[in-house]
């Protein structure tokens, strides 16, 4: 078994034999975390200022599909770490922007809302979650979810969101955990999902690493089975799994191996993606290369909304 | 202010030695440009606190520019010079804040596409550099050496799988008090092979008291000064400092804003505190703290010997641990952290062999208490493996055979 693959068992075993695996899939943009998810969900590469809290310049997947397809506001959700995520449901573009984005739930925020109300006491170290500048949280200004409404929307009471997530080991999980209420409570038919423990490696610990890495794979492994096994999901849903970026070389000098993604080598650009679902071939393999910003116009290909302003093309193996 | 309108008197905040060189080279560094520029003087402004072979990297550097004619230093610089830098990053006090300016031009250069043209010209210019440098012989072949596994009872972790193919695994290693002997095949060197900053120890294991020669850095020695660079990051957070603003309070630091802790020696001391405050994870993880300051050791001092010694981390508490409000004693994680020393050591071995001599170079990791080594020497096969018992001590002998 190639060296790694030890750790995906999930992603090798279950997930890409009933997907389409493209082999390469190239990041040109700037690697930082915020920046290049942005990036994936406009479809451009975007140039803001990975650590502030902004809205993308260009218009987002929600907002092309909320007003191409006229759905309405419930229909699309970014579940995601607190990591200045919270401007990513909608854009800064005038002719998109406010009001047709997604709703955007941070739950380790609304976590330490829930636990710091009851208490007293503050959480604020939920919030850590940027490894490389590890005490960074920035402001919120964006259409991010308060708890008060998230126990609304998902009928989801505080408490029993405090509780079940103190029996959670990551914070991973517990996006996933409310992800799965969002599937049952709302049934959204655009939903994204960003894991962020593996980006512990920047505390330079291998071993936590790899732990991260094994979690995520089991997480995507538990998002497949959640979609067969809801009604609203079961064989209607396509799943997306790629990562933003990859991680620098070991052989690199500039860099410091997997800690960190800074040298911009091919190895910390280059990555993968799977597509499962309803009229997808499974088990294919796709050696040719697409890029990062292709991922927007081949979901509006596949939804059947337009992307006029992304810079990527549909990957048609999969359209 | 732009290169071409630079006077000596503009360095006058420099350090001493920093200040002198920069005064004698003043019409070099007119000639160069805003890209390339700032990134020399980072390294000149610390220049009276930067270890020998780092000065002569830099001299170097200097004898090689001042050797070229105006129009062969053009070329040389020819992609920097291509790179379009903002007016903002121009007009900013680049001469007495070359990192902030470093710092900012990064940011810039990923955002405008360029960073790939700035990498390009980055590894042209070192690479023609190195090639122009007069080679000194070493005095002895290098050594590394790395012990792992600290507190590790049984083992199911598959070790060394990276270092495997260079080098010899052997299975049956007798050690005795391995710890200290190869402690004192480490000063025996520097005894022998006297050089400043030539032979270190870095230890995140338990404390030991290291033999004289040997250059120390100690992850619980330094405890008091992590501890006061862990509060002032705390109230940096707490005060709401962005991340730019974060980093710039940070590089600023000076040993003595830390308390006591940190080395008498000026050049160990900020070298202790670089450790901490560039190295991601370093403050707080021993295991990070042992590989990142190897890695900067190797990088900056080049020694010719290099111990590595990685101790038992603290274990990274699990979300539902740290939400369950109760305090809980610091606890070790020492299968993790064998696992966080294995790559450690690939990386060490992988620093170790971008210094001169890699050929001739030897290298040695050994799992502490129980009986595996893997050595990579000339008198090692690569990719062999060896069952048969063998002392710690006689493997060292082996592996410094000459090549």
């Amino acid at each position: 078994m190639p060296e790694g693959q030890e750790n995906i068992p999930h992603l090798l075993n279950e997930l890409i034999p009933r997907a389409t695996f493209f082999t390469q899939v190239v990041n040109r943009g700037i690697l930082g975390h915020y920046v290049a998810t942005a990036s994936l969900a406009t479809g451009v590469y975007e140039t803001f200022n990975n650590f502030a809290a902004v809205p993308p310049d260009h218009p987002t997947v929600f907002e092309y599909f909320r007003r191409d397809l006229k759905r309405p506001a419930t229909d699309a959700w970014v579940v995601a770490p607190s990591n200045g995520f919270n401007r990513i449901g909608e854009s800064g573009h005038r002719s998109y922007g406010r009001g047709l984005g997604a709703g955007v739930i941070l739950p380790k925020r609304l976590l330490a809302a829930a636990l710091s109300s009851g208490s007293g006491q503050q959480y604020e170290h939920l919030l850590r979650d940027n490894y490389e500048t590890p005490l960074y949280a920035p402001e919120l200004s964006g259409n991010e979810i308060e708890l008060h409404e998230m126990a609304e929307v998902l009928r989801l009471s505080v408490t029993d969101f405090a509780t079940h997530a103190r029996t959670l080991a990551s914070p991973d999980e517990l996006s996933v955990y409310i992800a799965r209420h969002l599937m049952r409570q709302l049934s959204p038919s655009l939903l994204w999902i960003t894991l962020h423990d593996v980006d512990i490696a920047h505390s330079g610990t291998y071993s936590l690493y790899l732990e991260a890495i094994q979690r995520t794979d089991r997480l995507c492994g538990e998002i497949w089975k959640t979609i067969q096994s809801e009604p609203e999901y079961t064989g209607k849903t396509t799943m997306f799994i790629l990562p933003d970026f990859g991680r620098d070389s070991d052989n690199d000098p500039g860099g410091n191996g997997f800690q960190h993604h800074r040298t911009g080598d091919a190895l910390s650009r280059t990555t993968w993606m799977m597509a499962m679902g309803p009229g997808i071939r499974e088990n294919v393999v796709i050696e040719r290369q697409l890029e990062s910003t292709d991922l927007v116009p081949t979901l509006g290909a596949v939804l059947g909304f337009q992307t006029p302003l992304s810079q990527g093309k549909p990957a048609a193996e999969v359209v | 202010m732009l290169p071409g309108e630079l006077t000596a008197d503009a360095f006058r905040g420099y350090p001493p030695q920093a200040r002198q060189i920069a005064a004698a080279q003043v019409a070099l560094l007119r000639e160069l440009p805003i890209s390339f520029l700032p990134l020399l003087l980072r390294e000149l402004i610390s220049y009276d606190w930067k270890f020998p072979a780092e000065r002569k990297e830099l001299d170097n550097q200097f004898a090689y520019l001042t050797s070229q004619t105006p129009a062969a230093r053009r070329q040389l610089m020819g992609g920097f010079a291509k790179l379009s830098v903002a007016a903002e990053l121009e007009r900013s006090d680049w001469v007495n804040a070359p990192a902030q300016f470093s710092e900012q031009l990064t940011t810039h250069l990923w955002a405008t596409h360029q960073i790939d043209i700035f990498h390009s010209a980055a590894v042209d210019y070192v690479g023609t550099i190195h090639a122009a440098a007069p080679r000194e012989p070493l005095p002895v072949a290098r050594l590394g050496i790395v012990i792992l596994g600290e507190g590790v009872a049984e083992n199911r972790y598959r070790l060394f799988r990276k270092l495997r193919p260079h080098g010899m695994y052997f299975s049956n290693v007798t050690q005795g008090n391995g710890a200290r002997l190869l402690l004192e095949v480490a000063a025996d060197r520097a005894r022998a092979h006297g050089k400043p900053y030539g032979h270190w120890f870095i230890n995140g294991g338990a404390e030991v008291e290291p033999p004289a020669g040997l250059t120390c850095l100690s992850y619980h020695a330094l405890t008091a000064v992590r501890t006061t660079l862990q509060e002032k990051m705390q109230r940096a957070f707490s005060s709401g400092m962005g991340p730019e603003a974060f980093r710039t309070m940070l590089a600023k630091l000076r040993p003595e804003e830390l308390g006591p802790g940190t080395s008498d020696d000026p050049v160990l001391s900020r070298f202790q505190v670089s450790v901490l405050t560039e190295g991601s994870g370093t403050q707080i993880f021993s295991t990070t703290f042992v590989q990142w300051a190897a890695r900067e050791a190797l990088r900056r001092a080049e020694p010719l010997t290099i111990l590595a010694h990685f101790g038992p981390r603290q274990r990274m508490r699990p979300m539902n641990e740290l939400l369950a409000e109760t305090q809980h004693k610091p606890e070790f994680d020492p299968q993790g952290s064998l696992v966080d020393a294995d790559m450690g050591a690939y990386y060490t071995w992988l620093n170790q062999q971008r210094l001169d001599g890699a050929e001739q170079a030897s290298f040695l990791v050994w799992f502490e208490g129980h009986n595996e080594a893997v050595a990579i020497a000339a008198s090692m096969a690569p990719g062999a493996e060896s069952k048969d018992p063998v002392s710690l001590e006689s493997l060292v002998k082996q592996v410094l055979l000459p090549a």
